[in-house]
């Protein structure tokens, strides 16, 4: 991936600090279409603050968001949702009380034409999309809180998709999963990918997500250590520089990189 | 191919079923609602043997429905605020303030500027209410989303400031009589819509009955989704007109009072049979009133974007802020509806009273909470229904007259009610341990 394409997100120097302590540091990032980069780091490193800066839940101090080149002015969820940039939180955050239809469609209800919920619609609609993205899904009419893990999961990605999103970011996206479910996930994934998608793979565990990522940016105390493709490093490297800072031969260094080599 | 396994499923899993399981799942009837009507069912004919048969009459129920109208109005929202993990303790203030503002319009301040029985006098005094209603509740809902202090100091507050300017609006005078439109809304012999007239409104809910029915099965069928059986289509059709023509019945078979009734009839001429004349009351306006709101507020809840945002809210607040839903405003709106309900609950009271006093609603607030609770919505947030909430304040309601019916003495009256509280919540902690 060379910089003749112009990057579908681009973070630059993006800092935010609470009460203080700088959560994110000067952090810069890039994602190209229908590309995956896998953002590692500790827990606590700083990458689902940085990420949560591009989704609209919170706000930086300072730095600039690019989308498609284009300076982005994103304050709040509904400002990332309009540029397309839809989030999985690693909370799962789904609507407990209400039920799979209701959940994909939360905030941008379907609506007939004297104004109220157009359940039926939704619900076919929601039916659609389940099935191509876990066949095995049937309690449509039961609330997300009675459903396994897996299926929330399946419910949050479907919700994603269901709007054509653009830039997807997945926090932690198997955490809670069991290894069929991840499968499915990855698969996913691809699937998005060659829709020309943009994701976001957020992890602490580089097993997780190193074979399904393009590129890895790690993230160390609030600053970036430095990007990666995953051909040019091995996973050992990569944990290097998600433990030390130490930044391999092929990897671009950032600002958090290792001082003393 | 799917709707093939599906079906197979389905009839594998009714296989294995029991008969009375399986029956519920067709109808699709909430077994929890239904434990409800049990409860309200033994209470009514345990109270109709103690107190010998004075329970069960078209004359007490009729009171009854009258006297739960007001509390019934205010537990519609109470549900709203309750399911997005507030609560409002200051609705009872707020109906004395408003029910006090009301009362002081349209007895000392409209006479003045439109002349006395003036036609206007009732609806402005209403509008003026539900205004103040709605903007009191706003107030609450701001300070609560936007200054982030707790809705159960804010409303608490609340309870102790309104209740004070009720009473200095007429500085704890007593203000009657209230307008003769207006009083329509309290109801008693003028304020019932007769016999002709229930049947009609009878008439109708069958047939939205009916149309609901029939809509949402044919909009199953326009979408392929698996659908009730015809049969538990034909019993919800029965049992649900049975039960409105049952209660327009009741109704209107209570007659008007034989004094009151004479009155009428030496007014308009018509000669005094020897038996009495047997004038129905019908449905009372006020228990119209609160039926309207009911399906206006199930409506809000269920069918429109904001009802969906509000049980969002409850579930998961941090979910629906991600979603990009403005919570904040929804919380406002929320209390604003409490407000405007108040207001209504406050006519209902005043117009019933025909006066407005001083301590007009004081301890609604708990009664209002309790049906709300009693009738399923989780202090946990994000469950509850409209209609619950109504039964459940008809449930309260039903405790309260049947124990005066059978000659209990108030204080062991409160703690009575005070026990059933706790139960009644117990009860559905161990029902919905056990759904699960």
């Amino acid at each position: 991936m060379t910089d003749t394409r112009t990057p579908l997100v681009e973070m630059k120097n993006i800092s935010i600090s609470f009460g203080g302590i700088h959560a994110v540091d000067n952090a810069s990032i890039d994602l190209y279409p229908g590309e995956v980069v896998a953002l590692l780091g500790h827990n606590g490193a700083g990458k689902s603050t940085l990420i949560k800066i591009l989704s609209g839940a919170y706000k930086r101090d300072s730095g600039e968001i690019l989308i498609n080149g284009e300076p982005a002015d994103i304050n709040n969820p509904r400002d990332a949702k309009k540029y397309g940039i839809e989030t999985i939180y690693q909370t799962l955050a789904v609507a407990d009380n209400v039920d799979a239809a209701a959940n994909l469609y939360l905030g941008r209800e379907l609506r007939t034409p004297w104004g109220t919920l157009d359940d039926v619609a939704m619900e076919a609609k929601t039916r659609e999309v389940m099935g191509r993205l876990n066949p095995n899904f049937q309690r449509f009419k039961e609330p997300v809180k009675a459903l396994s893990g897996g299926q929330r999961q399946s419910v949050a990605i479907a919700r994603a998709i269901l709007f054509n999103a653009r830039i997807l970011i997945m926090d932690e996206p198997t955490a809670a999963l069991g290894p069929q479910e991840t499968a499915q996930v990855g698969e996913l994934i691809k699937q998005l990918k060659k829709e020309g998608i943009g994701i976001f793979l957020i992890s602490h565990d580089i097993h997780d997500v190193f074979d399904l990522a393009d590129r890895v940016s790690v993230m160390k105390n609030g600053q970036v250590v430095g990007h990666a493709r995953t051909e040019d490093v091995t996973k050992d490297e990569v944990l290097g520089m998600i433990i030390l800072g130490k930044v391999p031969e092929k990897a671009i260094p950032g600002p958090g990189a290792m001082q003393t080599t | 191919m799917a709707d093939i396994t599906n079906t197979a499923a389905n009839r594998a899993r009714s296989a294995s079923e029991n008969p009375v399981k399986r029956f519920f799942r067709a109808t699709e009837i909430d077994t929890r609602l239904l434990g409800m009507v049990g409860a309200l069912l033994i209470i009514w004919i345990g109270f109709n043997i103690l107190s010998g048969g004075l329970f069960l009459t078209p004359r007490n129920l009729w009171n009854l429905s009258v006297q739960t109208a007001s509390v019934a109005v205010m537990a519609t929202g109470m549900v709203l605020v309750i399911v997005t993990r507030n609560i409002d303790l200051s609705v009872g203030s707020i109906l004395g303030f408003v029910g006090m503002i009301m009362g002081v319009l349209q007895a000392e301040i409209l006479p003045q500027i439109l002349g006395f029985n003036h036609p206007a006098t009732w609806i402005l005094a209403l509008l003026a209410g539900l205004l103040l209603g709605a903007a009191i509740g706003a107030l609450h809902g701001a300070i609560i989303a936007f200054l982030n202090v707790p809705s159960f100091i804010v409303t608490l507050g609340g309870l102790l400031v309104w209740r004070g300017a009720t009473w200095f609006v007429t500085s704890g005078r007593t203000v009657a009589p209230m307008d003769a439109t207006f009083r329509l809304m309290g109801g008693g012999t003028e304020g019932s819509i007769g016999a002709t007239a229930s049947w009609i409104v009878g008439a109708l809910a069958c047939i939205a009955i009916i149309a609901t029915i029939v809509n949402s099965r044919k909009q199953r069928q326009r979408f392929g989704f698996p659908q009730r059986p015809m049969w538990a289509e034909y019993f919800l059709t029965a049992v649900g007109c049975a039960l409105v023509l049952g209660a327009i019945g009741v109704v209107n078979s209570y007659p008007w009072p034989v004094a009151i009734a004479r009155k009428y009839a030496d007014a308009n001429g018509i000669a005094w049979p020897d038996g009495g004349l047997f004038i129905p009351h019908g449905i009372a306006i006020p228990v119209l009133i609160a039926i309207v709101v009911g399906i206006v507020m199930t409506f809000i809840a269920t069918r429109l974007r904001f009802g969906r945002y509000v049980f969002a809210l409850g579930g998961n607040p941090e979910a629906a802020e991600l979603a990009g839903i403005k919570t904040r405003w929804v919380t406002v709106k929320i209390f604003a509806l409490m407000g405007m309900l108040c207001a209504i609950a406050a006519a209902i009271s005043t117009a019933r009273l025909n006066a407005a006093t001083n301590a007009q609603g004081e301890l609604d607030e708990l009664y209002t909470i309790a049906a709300a609770v009693i009738g399923g919505t989780s202090l946990a947030g994000g469950m509850g229904t409209i209609a619950g909430a109504m039964l459940g304040a008809l449930v309260m309601q039903s405790l309260q007259s049947g124990m005066v019916l059978v000659g209990i003495d108030t204080p062991f009256q409160r703690i009575v009610v005070g026990m059933v509280l706790v139960v009644a919540v117990w009860l559905d902690t161990v029902y919905r341990a056990r759904a699960k």
